[in-house]
């Protein structure tokens, strides 16, 4: 019975939770609460993709109203991978922001705090799970209203600017959203994704219809911070709350991430996105300059929560780039790469908050020694750095080896080079933190810093051991991704 | 039959494991140097133990293979001994005892700090080496290649902030070279075969032709930086700011070895001389090789820091290998083999020594060596064996590995290759016999503080590898066996 009803839980738990969480007050309460909710979303998002590991999709209708009426819910291998890793980050985020929000965050907002996480929690899932087009778009801003709250309460004033900053341009870019659907409902007088799918055929060669994605790929571009319009993301990502970095960090490109791939391949469908539209030759330059460009400026900068925000946007460009890359071995990467990058920048991001507990601030410089005076998250932090590069026998290894068979299928050795050069500056701003941490000394006159506490270390290192572990062991991963890929360029929905 | 009574496999595992105790044991017995150094010994003479164990039966022709872990289809992490890589670890294990021994006397005569970061990064480099001895494929050689850049980089700085420049270069080039050439070559050799395995005649065969396998060659050259091909040999003198006895470990036991190797057992095991031999173009590596022989003999003779003389003459001796392979004659792959242990024995030597006159006088540069032979007669007359070895005069056994490389050359015609390896035996011979001349025969300068021999442990562990390279062209039978079995050819 429970069973049936799972992909309906999986975005109510944390969405009623939410409301509950407001009135619980001040206090421990809440956390324990959120965090409780946070397992509990996991175990669903488990039990789900154990019902999809074969391949099969299941489907769920709101409130019994069948579709295109009623709003359903549908799982596949694609979103089952992506509710794994996003609801997997925030069982391990949860637990940790007990201490960091404690030290960063003013008691009387921490219930607060709480409700915007869950809200933003719940509306990444439901972005992720939904069939409706238009209900995309709800969730989208339930989650992002949820993070503008979130980045604001960053304890740097300049918090403030950036989130006012990532709302206006998250605001065009859910707009754009909003358009792009609004045309293709006007077209086809439906918004399910699987009504969608069969209609939209029939009318590709519609002006209106090309406009639509045209609108719908910018939209996504802005928030998933695609090179150009990735400027919201440094600023957003450096002065929001260290758990509200990981946690942004992890899961919210990801998220649009797989919209914009939904869309792409699902709604639209794979000859009208790449021979029709030549999506190809829009993403492919802006990945490979995103690619370079993000990660040579990573090098140059102080901050290191910065230099991390920067080499996201080069990380999405490795997304970008598979999807541009036209072939089942580049979409396979992508999937991989959004999954693996979770955990390597959740991974890096966790270890970054936890030197902020114990330092107070992120800077480069602050960081000297720290290697000798908090090692377990100085080498928690080195993990996460070897996957970020790709070092074999982590998880940045596998997605980056798909992503350059990918292009070798292809016989573009020209991007094959370019990703190899941005490891080689992986391994540079990687290598910046990692000289300070280890071959220097503290800072004359600098206190003393302890190892940071248990509940910090802990969630910090399940996120790097995962990082090992889904380098070595990757059953799981590349058949959901393989599985997705074959299943979004099939066409079929 | 081994005189272990372990499996093959097992001995794979020992070996991979046996360091990296080690090092967890150095870890926990910091604070007591004696219990540490301890560690150290025992891991080294255990190591030692577990790989000659295995040389019996790798002669016999057992080839054990262990797959640790597949990553994804057709890409593991996986060991296979084979004579080669035997060879490989036999220098390593047996120097790496000798090293500690030395290091023990060097790092308590200089009061270095940090000592227990040094001695396990030591450890983390000698795993490094091992697993690259024994790697069964390229995605594993490349693993445990980059494990021994990265554990080298902290025994290279270990001097601290002013060392730090040096250790960028040394760490900038080789992995700029390993992630930009060498990561490529792998995933391209992927790419067309579907393997990455060592099998004896290589994988590439039929797969790439022509200019596309001179490029693949190009870049697995130049991508094993460790080989130090010019240019990517900077690294190597940036590297000298290390202290002595991680030179040596530099120099002789892991590090510029496991470069040499990779380029040998790229040869053999992933292009096989056949399908090299006859290919347009390919005579480039033999010109590379070449000129950095010759090259690096001229600017070793200009230098005055005995220490950068030893670097420059090791980037020379390093091409020799490469030489030896560039002949692509099998006969001189056998020499290039044989050079690998050779050139080990003969440098760790000259290091050794250099380190020891530093420990007992502080004289670092050439020209302050005048009569020192006979406050040091020890550490200089090894430091003459060693120096013979490098020149490739019997009774060292340099001159067996240069006479089959000679011998190759020969048998295919290559006169470049005989001349270059004649004109540097004789740069070889003109800054190493200056050196020997001046310490034993000329006057010491008036003035010159009093000092003896070098600590014990220091005498020793020289005088230990400086009888080696006599024994060893006394009795080369082991090295030389296995170097006849890497599947070249050689009767």
């Amino acid at each position: 019975m429970m069973e049936m009803h799972l992909p309906v839980l999986q975005v109510i738990v944390p969405l009623l939770s939410a409301a509950i969480c407001f009135l619980l007050g001040r206090g421990k309460l809440p956390w324990m609460f959120a965090t409780l909710v946070s397992w509990v979303t996991f175990a669903i998002s488990i039990l789900i993709a154990i019902q999809v590991s074969d391949g099969s999709t299941l489907q769920y209708e709101l409130g019994g109203w069948e579709p295109p009426w009623g709003i359903s819910y549908n799982v596949d291998q694609l979103n089952a991978l992506v509710l794994v890793i996003v609801s997997g980050i925030a069982a391990v985020v949860f637990p940790y922001a007990l201490r960091s929000v404690e030290r960063e965050i003013a008691p009387e907002q921490h219930g607060l705090f709480y409700t915007a996480m869950l809200l933003c929690f719940a509306g990444l899932l439901g972005i992720t799970i939904t069939g409706d087009a238009f209900n995309v778009f709800v969730l989208l801003e339930i989650s992002s209203l949820s993070t503008y709250t979130l980045i604001s309460l960053g304890k740097d004033r300049r918090a403030l600017t950036s989130s006012f900053q990532y709302l206006i341009m998250g605001t065009i870019g859910a707009t754009f959203i909003l358009i792009g659907i609004g045309l293709i409902y006007a077209l086809t007088g439906t918004l399910n994704m699987a009504d969608l799918a069969e209609r939209i055929p029939q009318i590709e060669s519609s002006r209106t219809l090309q406009a639509a994605f045209a609108f719908i790929v910018v939209g996504f571009g802005l928030k998933l911070a695609m090179f150009p319009l990735h400027l919201w993301l440094p600023n957003a990502y450096a002065f929001a709350p260290s758990v509200v970095s990981a946690f942004l960090a992890a899961t919210a490109t990801k998220v649009a991430v797989y919209a914009l791939l939904r869309f792409l391949f699902d709604v639209y469908d794979v000859n009208f996105t790449y021979e029709a539209m030549q999506v190809q030759y829009l993403l492919i330059p802006l990945a490979t300059v995103a690619i370079l460009f993000a990660s040579i400026v990573a090098i140059f900068q102080n901050d290191v929560k910065r230099m991390l925000a920067y080499s996201s946007v080069a990380q999405i460009g490795y997304m970008l780039l598979g999807i541009g890359l036209v072939n089942a071995t580049g979409i396979t990467a992508t999937l991989l790469h959004l999954f693996n990058h979770a955990l390597m920048k959740g991974a890096l991001f966790l270890a970054l908050g936890a030197v902020c507990y114990r330092i107070g601030r992120t800077s480069i410089q602050q960081m000297a020694g720290l290697g000798q005076q908090m090692p377990w998250t100085m080498a928690a932090f080195v993990v996460g750095g070897l996957s970020i590069i790709g070092v074999p026998l982590t998880a940045g290894f596998v997605s980056k080896w798909y992503l350059i068979l990918g292009t070798l299928e292809n016989g573009w050795w020209p991007l094959t080079a370019a990703i190899l050069i941005a490891s080689l500056l992986a391994v540079i701003y990687i290598w910046r933190v990692v000289e300070v941490a280890y071959f220097r000394e503290r800072p004359e006159g600098a206190p003393d810093v302890k190892e940071a506490p248990l509940s910090l270390l802990l969630p910090t290192w399940v996120l790097a051991a995962a990082n090992i572990y889904f380098g070595v062991q990757t059953d799981f991963t590349v058949s959901f991704a393989k599985g997705a890929a074959a299943s979004l360029l099939g066409g079929a929905p | 039959m081994s005189f272990l009574p372990i499996t093959l496999e097992m001995s794979i595992v020992l070996a991979l494991l046996l360091p990296l105790l080690g090092g967890l044991g150095i870890l926990l017995a910091g604070r007591y140097p004696n219990l540490r150094e301890g560690v150290t010994l025992t891991t080294a003479l255990l190591l030692l133990l577990v790989v000659f164990s295995m040389i019996p039966e790798i002669l016999a022709g057992e080839r054990p293979e262990l797959v640790l872990l597949e990553m994804m289809p057709g890409l593991s992490i996986r060991f296979e001994v084979e004579p080669l890589g035997m060879l490989f670890a036999c220098v390593a294990a047996f120097l790496w005892p000798i090293n500690s021994i030395y290091s023990i006397g060097y790092m308590r005569g200089n009061k270095e700090k940090k000592q227990t970061r040094f001695y396990f990064f030591f450890v983390v480099a000698i795993f490094g080496a091992m697993g690259i001895a024994f790697a069964g494929n390229l995605v594993t050689l490349f693993l445990f290649y980059e494990v021994l850049t990265l554990s080298t980089f902290p025994l290279v700085t270990h001097k601290g902030s002013s060392s730090m420049q040096s250790g960028r270069v040394y760490l900038g080039i080789l992995i700029t070279t390993s992630i930009g050439l060498l990561l490529p070559a792998i995933i391209w050799t992927w790419h067309v075969t579907g393997t990455t395995a060592f099998v004896p005649g290589g994988i590439i065969g039929d797969n790439l032709q022509g200019p596309l396998l001179v490029l693949l060659l190009f870049l697995f050259v130049y991508g094993i930086g460790k080989a130090a091909v010019m240019p990517v040999h900077r690294w190597l003198p940036a590297a000298m700011v290390a202290p002595t006895p991680v030179s040596a470990l530099l120099h002789a036991v892991a590090v510029v070895k496991a470069g040499v190797f990779s380029v040998v057992k790229v040869v053999t095991y992933i292009f096989g001389l056949e399908t090299l031999q006859g290919v347009a173009g390919v005579e480039w590596l033999l010109y590379a090789a070449g000129f950095t022989v010759v090259v690096a003999s001229f600017i070793a003779l200009q230098q005055d820091n005995l220490k950068r003389r030893l670097a420059y003459s090791t980037i020379g001796q390093l091409s020799y290998v490469v030489l030896g392979v560039a002949i692509l004659a099998p006969i001189s792959m056998v020499g290039a083999a044989l050079h690998i242990v050779a050139h080990a024995f003969g440098k760790i030597t000259l290091f050794f020594a250099a380190g020891a006159i530093y420990t007992a006088s502080k004289k670092t540069e050439v020209s302050q060596l005048d009569g020192i032979g006979r406050r040091m007669p020890w550490t200089m007359g090894a430091f003459a064996i060693g120096a013979l070895s490098m020149i490739g005069v019997p009774p060292a056994v340099g001159f067996i590995s240069k006479w089959y490389i000679l011998m190759g050359a020969f048998q295919t015609e290559q006169w470049i290759a005989i001349a270059v390896i004649i004109i540097s035996t004789l740069l070889n011979a003109a800054y190493f016999v200056p050196i020997i001349f001046a310490a034993f025969f000329k006057p010491e300068a008036p003035g010159t503080k009093d000092h003896g021999e070098a600590p014990f442990a220091a005498v020793l562990a020289l005088s230990l590898t400086a009888a080696m390279t006599v024994l060893l062209f006394l009795f080369p039978e082991v090295p030389f066996e296995l170097a006849k079995q890497i599947g070249v050819g050689v009767p």
